[in-house]
């Protein structure tokens, strides 16, 4: 059962995240897209998705922090587990709340403004449920276990941390996530999940982040059969021959 | 010199008549989609009025266009790029779909439905966006002719400065139809707003164009166009504008809004700019300077150096031929009469406009004058302040002198053409007061009045070497993988995922040989079927009824080869 909760659900999670990316980007780049409802309404969105997305953005370097940088690194660093805990806790429930909250006003957003609510699919609502569940899963890990310590201190870069990493060295240690409390069993497991889902929701737009523009020149021009059998945003033009230099 | 060709247009606004024909046949062959209700990649305005979006011109508002910082740089109005990235979770400056209009349609089941009764039962709107009813209040053309005008018409930005003295009093009040598409810029603001950089200018032809495959929707080009004339499609997420009809400008026909306006006041042609100077010519510090700083970025293509350096930059020499004799050059550079559409914007817009002469005229008419005569045409423009600088807030910034001059030129063709149609000595002095010989004017007058076909539209078309990446001139067989794209319906991530149809289902190329051929050109569409609008109504082409299955018995036609 451990193998099957702990190395094959994880490895077929990631497997499908990374290979979903890769199969939706060639067959699916149309609908690659945030599918923003901004025309729709504005003035709830205005507060609630910055206060998501920026939430969000924190959530996230917290986890690269705590799940990819070993302990002995801060440790080395001269940063004790006491110091790094108050740090992490800090940075990590402003984040987690704000994105909480966000999610919340999106999800309340969706569901009472009436266009929004049209526009949104079957596998929107299956996403917003999960991506819900992680989040407060995760938020509950960091208050309830992190503040209160409900069932006992719990040092998650001791045992859910280096699991994380020792998945990706292909030698899993499952006995470190299973001495972890159920509540960041639970949170793992719903993020693998998520994971899973991930290539064929719009969360998607989160690897189009247009880092380039900052760099790019401010027009583009590109010729008409820059890229054969791409077209420009129509029908693609099979080639019947080579192009002769 | 870096010589590079732009697909433009000039439209003549003395002889719009409000129509919206342009309007409507854009809408029947671009936007006529679901998520694109509210858009009209071709909208007729009439002016003064809000335009559309309402009160699009207002830039302290939407922030669009370029502005020129203190360093002489010019910079996104709307912001630089970190910021646009900041503020890319929800863009602060975009308008809403009320901005435009809620888009609805009518309950016509209750018509047909209705049981019998006193009253003639009523087809109420509902909306398209929420499904509910729907109080129409607003649309994309609230305000034609004036209508409602006593209480939008003073939010007309384009009327700031000038309160005091217009009379929005009907019959005080000065108007005309201004049509717009998009400008294709030679310094498109869209483009560089878009953080994924799917917005590109053709390098070929100037055209502007989104890549639906690299939109992901972060709508700043919505913000960054200060025409707003880039549209986010509700339903794919992504942008969409107009495409100045490319697939029938690369086989030479012209746009679908040039095409079908009956006044045949739209021009089309080639012009050739250098590519070097646009930057330095939208950074020129004072606004009234812009109109000339861009005559001044555009090429004569008379000139042999100009085609030696064109030549060298890879345009082709039928292209060059095609420019010399573009009305667009003509009418922006010889005769003058050409103005850009808020140069102020600093995007150098390629759709130029003749400023209107007819309500001068009108109003000199009512007062008994002769309203054809040159020097009480002259002397009602001068006295005219009022048109004069709501059109010169519109063409050139604030700058009446252009309008003027303009104007002048207008009435003194009209002038000296009349003489001549009724027979009189013409009157060489007429065509000298505005600096032009009689030739040119009779040239000009020809040009603008007689309005020819292939004078109007000068279009060279894409270069059959280039075959194999022109959307109409596919080099694969014609009905590989046409039936799918023709009947695939929604991805599996919703309406806006899956590949993309074709921009045009029906093939140009074949309009084109029917519309030209003396002949009756048989065969429908690359799927073997007809589409009805554009048949021509001539005889019986294949695939206009579904083919007889053969073993049907008794069948009195059936006298080919029996089926297999």
């Amino acid at each position: 059962m451990s193998t099957l909760l702990w190395i094959m659900f994880p490895y077929v999670c990631l497997a499908v995240f990374i290979g979903g990316h890769v199969w939706r980007y060639q067959y699916d780049k149309f609908g690659w897209t945030t599918r923003s409802s901004q025309l729709y309404e504005r003035k709830l969105l205005r507060i609630a998705s910055p206060l998501f997305h920026f939430g969000m953005l924190g959530v996230f370097v917290g986890h690269v922090i705590g799940l990819v940088i070993p302990q002995s690194f801060t440790d080395w660093l001269g940063i004790s587990p006491a110091a790094y805990h108050i740090i992490a806790m800090a940075g990590g429930i402003p984040a987690g709340v704000a994105a909480l909250i966000g999610l919340a006003l999106l999800i309340y957003r969706r569901r009472t403004v009436g266009p929004v609510f049209r526009a949104t699919t079957v596998n929107d609502k299956v996403m917003y449920l999960m991506l819900a569940l992680v989040m407060v899963l995760g938020i509950w890990n960091t208050i309830a276990g992190g503040i209160f310590e409900i069932g006992g201190e719990y040092n998650y870069r001791e045992g859910v941390s280096p699991y994380w990493r020792s998945i990706f060295y292909f030698q899993p240690d499952v006995s470190l996530i299973e001495n972890a409390p159920l509540g960041f069993q639970l949170h793992a497991l719903t993020a693998f999940l998520l994971f899973a889902m991930w290539p064929f929701t719009r969360l998607v737009h989160v690897f189009s982040a247009p880092i380039g523009y900052l760099t790019r020149p401010y027009i583009v021009y590109r010729s008409r059969d820059v890229r054969p059998g791409a077209g420009t945003g129509s029908r693609a033009p099979k080639r019947g021959w080579e192009k002769v230099q | 010199m870096k010589v590079m060709a732009q697909m433009a247009m000039v439209m003549n606004l003395d002889k719009c008549i409000g129509c919206h024909t342009c309007s409507v046949t854009c809408k029947q062959a671009w936007t006529n989609r679901s998520g694109m209700e509210y858009v009209w990649f071709n909208n007729v305005e009439t002016r003064p009025g809000l335009g559309y979006p309402r009160g699009y011109e207002d830039q302290e508002k939407w922030q669009g266009g370029w502005v020129r910082g203190k360093d002489g740089r010019l910079q996104l109005r709307a912001g630089g790029r970190l910021k646009k990235l900041l503020t890319i979770f929800s863009n602060p400056k975009m308008p809403s779909m009320q901005d435009y209009y809620e888009p609805w349609t009518y309950d016509y089941e209750t018509l047909l439905n209705a049981p019998a009764q006193d009253q003639v039962p009523v087809a109420q709107p509902y909306s398209l966006i929420s499904g509910k009813k729907h109080q129409i209040t607003w649309s994309a053309n609230w305000d034609d002719d004036l209508g409602g005008s006593q209480e939008h018409a003073a939010h007309d930005v384009m009327l700031k400065g000038l309160e005091d003295k217009v009379k929005l009093e009907f019959e005080q009040t000065f108007m005309f139809y201004l049509p717009r598409i998009c400008e294709h810029c030679l310094n498109p603001s869209c483009a560089a707003a878009c953080p994924s950089g799917a917005i590109y200018k053709r390098s070929e032809d100037g055209i502007v164009l989104v890549d639906q495959d690299r939109c992901r929707g972060w709508r700043m080009c919505v913000t960054g166009c200060p025409y707003k004339k880039v549209y986010f499609n509700h339903k794919t997420g992504k942008a969409e504008k107009c495409t100045f009809c490319y697939p029938r400008i690369e086989v030479g026909i012209p746009t679908v809004c040039a095409e079908t306006c009956v006044g045949r006041l739209r021009y089309i042609g080639l012009i050739l700019y250098d590519a070097d100077k646009v930057l330095e010519a939208a950074s020129v510090a004072n606004e009234h300077d812009l109109y000339d700083a861009q005559r001044e970025v555009f090429l004569d293509p008379h000139d042999p150096q100009v085609q030696r350096e064109a030549e060298a930059a890879g345009i082709p020499v039928d292209w060059i031929e095609a420019a010399q004799r573009s009305p667009i050059y003509t009418l922006i550079n010889k005769y003058k009469v050409a103005l850009p559409l808020h140069p102020e914007y600093r995007t150098m817009p390629m759709v130029w406009y003749i400023p209107p002469l007819s309500p001068v005229v009108d109003v000199v008419a009512e007062t008994g004058a002769d309203a054809e005569d040159a020097d009480t045409l002259f002397a009602a423009i001068e006295k005219m302040r009022i048109p004069m600088e709501y059109l010169a807030n519109l063409f050139t910034a604030g700058d009446t002198a252009p309008i003027e001059r303009v104007l002048r030129t207008m009435a003194a063709m009209r002038s000296y053409m009349r003489d001549l149609n009724l027979g009189n000595d013409p009157q060489p002095e007429i065509p000298a007061s505005v600096g032009m010989t009689e030739e040119e004017m009779y040239a000009m007058y020809r040009l603008l009045a007689l309005a020819k076909y292939d004078e109007r539209y000068v279009i060279p078309s894409a270069h059959g070497e280039e075959a194999h990446a022109l959307e109409e001139l596919a080099t694969d067989c014609p009905v590989s993988g046409f039936d799918e794209e023709l009947t695939r319906g929604s991805g599996p991530f919703g309406e806006g995922s899956g590949g993309y149809s074709t921009v045009a289902v029906e093939n140009f190329q074949m309009l084109q040989n029917r519309q030209t051929s003396d002949q009756l050109v048989g065969g429908g569409s690359k799927a073997g079927r007809v589409n009805l609008l554009n048949w021509d109504g001539k005889g019986m082409p294949p695939g206009l009824f579904p083919e007889r299955n053969g073993d049907t018995a008794g069948s009195g036609a059936a006298d080919g080869p029996e089926q297999p």
